[in-house]
């Protein structure tokens, strides 16, 4: 019974939220509101559960010595970011941001120059013309070309013009292309969501397939 | 004509494709799948996998993407099933919790396997980047117990499972840019074998991986799972929804070749 409740509940909002398609509505703000007070409670919920209960309370509950006492630094991180909302104090809430900037950019900048530019540009090393396979040479030299080109695209310290025009053109072909690719695969992943929640009312819901 | 075709009300565009995604549904057409290049490599990185070795699954996305990748992780735990691999569970999104345990309800019921020997969920912890390097350590430091407060040193499948160095190989079913950080950290860092399986939207950014060998296989939206889902032979809703997609595809690119052709013939006209 239960499942059934849930399911006309969830086709109801479903219809609710695709009646935007038409025009501005009363059902589809109720849809929207509910979605937005509903998301907010539940991830305020969850996180409780997941990060302050279990990674704060219990382990200072449960731990002992400094395991215990280092407990206090994040703590305090936490409640000094929660400053911003009084004008006068709000700058001491700069620490804790500072600290996570710390660590954000230290991880990202290792990760991104180990994980992402060396891997990356080594794999722009091809051999552009390789005997016997005229395929894999044709496809090496559009990815070297492609990425020079598209480099002297965001080359700005020199006018585009003269010699630098035709490479900046192909470049710029070659942004376009990946722009289409981009488009191409999020109309995919639109289509793909549109498609999960009508299999739902025709499945799930009025049992047509 | 050319003017009503240039504007067109939306509302028209909207119920074309919402036929197209309809008829298919109903007259249950289904469309001969290729399978593409990245999805095969996807599946031959697991393939080539002795059975018993352990592959580490990271479900890091919400309902809002499940269309799209959860036929793709049941159709990925299913070959892991049926390889008789140990799957470890985890999630990087809070939301990706429910819906791995609902996956894994699902499949291990059908292969008939045993929560704590062929399978775990380990659920959510909060701070991906610092699991992420953590687990290139000790996996006990982050997840000491699975979702339901078990401690995995009770678990078997958990025995001798510390590290990367123990994990054969990890696919990350991404909504978002964890799959970028699994490659970034894991991968860079401590050599893991990555298999990314990601929404349309990610999977753009995600071939410059393949392509650099950063990871071992892709697996791109719908089309994605209902590729993996004719590897495995267990047709589900990735290969049922193809069809749709198909059509809606083709609705969308008639609608961009009129709106552009009525465009400049409009145009042409009015500079003469």
């Amino acid at each position: 019974m239960a499942e059934i409740i849930g399911i006309w509940v969830a086709a109801f909002l479903t219809l609710c939220i695709f009646s935007f398609l038409y025009k501005d509505n009363p059902l589809y703000k109720f849809a929207e509101h509910l979605y937005v007070g509903s998301s907010a409670a539940y991830m305020l919920v969850y996180f409780y559960f997941f990060n302050i209960k279990p990674m704060l309370i219990d382990k200072f509950i449960a731990e002992t010595g400094l395991a215990r006492w280092i407990l206090i630094i994040p703590t305090f991180l936490g409640v000094i970011m929660l400053l911003r909302i009084h004008p006068k104090i709000g700058w001491i809430s700069r620490w804790s941001i500072a600290f996570t900037m710390g660590i954000g950019a230290g991880i990202g900048i290792v990760a991104g120059i180990h994980g992402y530019i060396l891997p990356q540009t080594k794999a722009t090393f091809l051999p552009l013309f390789i005997k016997g396979d005229l395929i894999q040479s044709a496809n090496n030299i559009i990815l070297v070309v492609g990425v020079l080109t598209t480099f002297l695209f965001f080359y700005f310290s020199k006018e585009h013009k003269g010699l630098l025009k035709p490479p900046v053109k192909i470049g710029m072909a070659f942004i376009m292309v990946s722009f289409g690719a981009s488009f191409g695969y999020t109309v995919m992943a639109r289509l793909s969501l549109l498609i999960g929640r009508i299999y739902f009312l025709l499945h799930n819901w009025l049992h047509l397939i | 004509m050319l003017k009503k075709i240039a504007n067109i009300d939306r509302r028209i565009i909207f119920i074309v494709i919402v036929l197209c995604i309809i008829i298919p549904f109903l007259t249950k057409t289904v469309l001969e799948i290729r399978v593409s290049a990245p999805v095969k490599s996807a599946y031959k990185a697991l393939e080539k996998l002795e059975s018993g070795s352990c592959v580490l699954f990271s479900v890091d996305y919400d309902p809002a993407s499940q269309p799209e990748l959860q036929p793709m992780l049941i159709a990925v735990l299913r070959h892991a099933f049926k390889k008789n691999l140990k799957v470890i569970m985890m999630c990087h999104w809070p939301l990706g919790f429910p819906l791995g345990q609902d996956a894994l309800m699902v499949t291990a019921k059908e292969y008939d396997k045993k929560y704590g020997q062929d399978y775990v969920n380990l659920g959510y912890r909060p701070g991906m980047s610092a699991i992420m390097l953590g687990i290139g350590r000790e996996i006990r430091d982050f997840f000491a117990s699975d979702y339901a407060g078990t401690p995995v040193d009770s678990l078997d499948i958990m025995k001798g499972v510390h590290n990367y160095g123990d994990i054969t190989l990890l696919i990350g079913f991404e909504a978002g840019a964890t799959g970028d950080y699994w490659v970034r950290l894991a991968g860079a860092q401590f050599g893991q074998k990555i298999t990314l399986g990601c929404t349309a939207v990610c999977a753009p950014d995600c071939y410059p991986y393949l392509q650099a060998k950063q990871i071992e296989g892709l697996i791109g939206g719908l089309k994605g799972a209902a590729e993996y889902e004719k590897l495995v032979e267990c047709p589900g809703a990735g290969i049922i929804g193809m069809t749709a997609q198909s059509a809606g595809h083709i609705a969308i690119i008639i609608f961009i070749i009129l709106g552009n052709l009525s465009y400049f013939i409009l145009k042409k006209r009015e500079k003469e």
